[in-house]
């Protein structure tokens, strides 16, 4: 909990450092249109066994800030500024030999749509062989043993068998699992899953996220999860992480960012999703107006054009300053200029929660 | 089978009006064939819509929901005729069009219409958005009252959308915006039904609000009649006012919303909605959580007796005999089940304090 609290911002330096840890971490493009400024100083600490989860809507920069801590961003096409330390090595600054020796054995990787991610052309089990022996000298017959045995590991029926076939004749679930195999087949440490439900049904989904759980548990994983299922987000995670515009906006455990969520875009979130517990005759609360452009960011707050509470903050801050990530309670943090106590009393009319203790 | 009596809809809340019957489906069936690749001879067939019956009042929205592969998308296409079926019958507004040619189904468009998922696909990239919301009306020969321009003007602000942008692209635009535009199109006619085909699935959550309340106000204004099919069982739950659940092509149970979340009667319908993640943190692990093994059993081959008892806790040696049909289990609320659930009573439900 502690690196939580105390935020990357002091913890580097004397202090050890998290597991994984994001110290103003930002990733630029350069396009025909201008510079798209998709992850603008991120920071947040994840230890080993937790589970943070990144929300956001599309173009928001979660999956950029994930991809940058997997070092998957081309040197030439992406400028990438801050550090991104995973076990001590921060990506930002490796070699790309160490990056390849990191990638597959001390983190790994699921992606949204487990089809486009596996090769149609190699069967499953060929797949999951190659993972195995890109990190070490393991004798072909011990690198298919250990296929069909995380295979059978993640739930795949009859995986001695299936280990021979080809994604295409793999389900949409079985292939997530797979995939989930691949990944975790050489057991890494961080694994970072880049809505790794979203295209399945729901009760594929349960699935998928207990064996998540199960296989976390098991091999003390850290792993940083990115959805916008905040119902998802509710039930795997420790830590969010709320992302807007490239920027953290607001951060926190998940009890008190779901108890008490701290700034207007995290309102519109949460009210912006039917609950199946709430009436069913209440109106969603939708955040008006549409994402800002990367290229041309608004110039004061982020989320100022779309937010309904900057009356509240006298003489127009909002328009003109950038706020700063501010501690809202211990461990909990929002970018808001919004007052403490206006932040409380809002977020009950804005969310319809009595939670607020 | 029995065909149970769905006409009479059930408890509904109150503030839907009950109108008339816009659409209504009698067995409804859809095969696709599967052929041979040397001969293209038929050598079996993917059932995927089998025996629906349905009631879709004027005011109404019906949710069609399941797994994907579960046939909900080919039964909203099957009626409005975008695929031929197999066998049943479809009326729309009152006619029988099960047997009408393409030609003779244009005019009944004007009643029916529908909102495709993919707002990226659906739209044609090389129109305008004063094109693409005014083709229905050059196909059916209408001529808008004031003028196309301004009608089609008045549409697009009524959706949301900025007049001023009539003469973009659709590449212009977000992928909220363009579901905005397939809406327009789709009341262009002013329909008394339209399919909404995972109208918001593809929007982010912000956005899909601004989509659904939109939803919901043209229904009101325009008294239509909505079958929405989505996967997401929280959206439809909100939106809908009756919902049929559907397995392997089949409806496992029909009722009101607020009954099939408060007491849902089918297994399959407990199950699915026991897998819901919920934005609750202090209620993980307080919630009772059916996980079904396994996968979807092909469409080409089902299960003999009820389609779901591969995967089903409470089946029987009956189950594999004998096809439970949808029979009506209490007002309102069907089931096609040997075992169905116990009614739970309605029970108001406070959130556990954090």
């Amino acid at each position: 909990m502690t690196a939580q609290s105390t935020g990357p911002a002091t913890a580097a330096g004397t202090t050890k450092r998290a597991f994984l840890e994001l110290d103003d971490l930002k990733v630029s493009f350069q396009t025909e249109d201008g510079v798209v400024r998709a992850v603008d100083g991120v920071s947040f600490a994840l230890e080993r066994g937790r589970t943070m989860a990144i929300v956001g809507e599309s173009g928001s920069g979660k999956s950029v800030t994930s991809q940058a801590i997997m070092g998957l961003h081309s040197r030439r096409a992406a400028k990438i500024t801050g550090h991104a330390w995973v076990d001590g090595v921060d990506i930002v600054t490796a070699p790309d030999a160490e990056l390849r020796a990191l990638r597959g054995q001390r983190m790994a990787m699921i992606f949204q749509d487990p089809l486009s991610s596996l090769h149609p052309f190699y069967t499953v089990g060929k797949q999951l062989v190659e993972a195995v022996q890109a990190h070490g000298e393991v004798p072909k017959a011990e690198a298919r043993r250990r296929a069909v045995s995380m295979l059978d590991r993640v739930g795949i029926p009859n995986a001695a068998r299936r280990v021979d076939d080809y994604p295409h004749s793999f389900s949409g679930g079985m292939r997530q699992r797979a995939m989930i195999a691949m990944a975790l087949i050489n057991n890494p440490a961080l694994l970072i899953a880049d809505e790794p439900t979203t295209a399945l049904d729901v009760t594929v989904q349960a699935q998928i996220l207990e064996l998540i759980r199960e296989l976390q548990a098991e091999y003390n994983m850290a792993i940083v999860l990115i959805t916008h299922d905040l119902g998802v987000v509710a039930e795997s995670a420790d830590d969010v992480t709320v992302m807007y515009g490239g920027r953290v906006v607001e951060r926190g455990g998940v009890d008190e960012i779901f108890s008490r969520p701290s700034m207007p875009y995290t309102w519109g979130l949460m009210s912006s999703v039917p609950d199946m517990e709430a009436d069913r005759g209440k109106r969603l609360e939708p955040i008006p107006g549409q994402p800002p452009s990367l290229i041309n960011l608004p110039k004061g707050c982020v989320f100022r054009p779309r937010c309904a509470y900057a009356q509240h903050v006298p003489d127009g801050r909002c328009d003109t300053e950038r706020p700063d990530l501010t501690p809202v309670d211990d461990g909990h943090d929002a970018r808001c200029f919004l007052t403490l106590d206006q932040k409380r009393t809002l977020a009950v009319k804005a969310t319809g929660t009595e939670e607020v203790a | 089978m029995t065909t149970p009596n769905l006409t009479d809809a059930g408890p509904r809340s109150a503030s839907t009006p009950v109108g008339d019957v816009v659409l209504r489906v009698r067995g409804l069936q859809k095969y696709f064939p599967i052929q041979s690749s040397f001969l293209r001879r038929t050598i079996g067939q993917v059932k995927a819509v089998e025996n629906i019956d349905l009631d879709v009042h004027a005011g109404e929205t019906v949710g069609l929901v399941g797994e994907s592969g579960c046939g909900k998308s080919t039964t909203g296409r099957t009626m409005l005729r975008l695929l031929d079926p197999t066998g049943g019958t479809i009326e729309i507004d009152g006619r029988d069009v099960t047997k009408l040619s393409m030609r003779q189904m244009v005019p009944v468009r004007r009643s029916a219409q529908m909102i495709f998922q993919d707002p990226y696909s659906s739209l044609n990239p090389r129109h305008t958005i004063g094109k693409i919301i005014s083709s229905p009306w050059e196909v059916q020969g209408v001529n808008p009252e004031g003028g196309v321009k301004k009608s089609v003007q008045e549409l697009m602000a009524r959706v949301g959308l900025n007049p001023e942008h009539y003469n973009r692209f659709p590449a212009e635009f977000s992928g909220g915006q363009r579901q905005r535009i397939g809406i327009a199109r789709a009341l262009a006619l002013r329909p008394k039904l339209i399919v909404c085909d995972e109208p918001v699935s593809a929007l982010d959550v912000s956005i899909q609000a601004q989509v659904l309340n939109l939803l919901e106000d043209l229904q009101n204004e325009f008294n239509l009649a909505y079958v929405f099919i989505a996967h997401d069982l929280s959206v439809v739950r909100h939106i809908a006012d009756r919902i049929a659940v559907m397995y392997l092509g089949r409806v496992m149970e029909i009722t009101d919303s607020d009954s099939l979340y408060r007491s849902p009667r089918h297994p399959y319908t407990k199950a699915l909605l026991s897998a819901i993640p919920l934005p609750h943190p202090s209620m993980r692990g307080q919630r009772e959580r059916i996980v079904l093994t396994g996968d979807l059993p092909s469409p080409s081959n089902p299960p003999s007796g009820c389609v779901f008892r591969t995967r089903c806790w409470k089946a029987q040696e009956r189950c594999a005999t004998e096809i439970p049909p949808l029979s009506e289990i209490s007002p309102g609320t069907s089931v096609a089940c040997h075992f169905p659930e116990p009614a739970k009573e309605p029970v108001s439900f406070t959130p556990p304090q954090a």
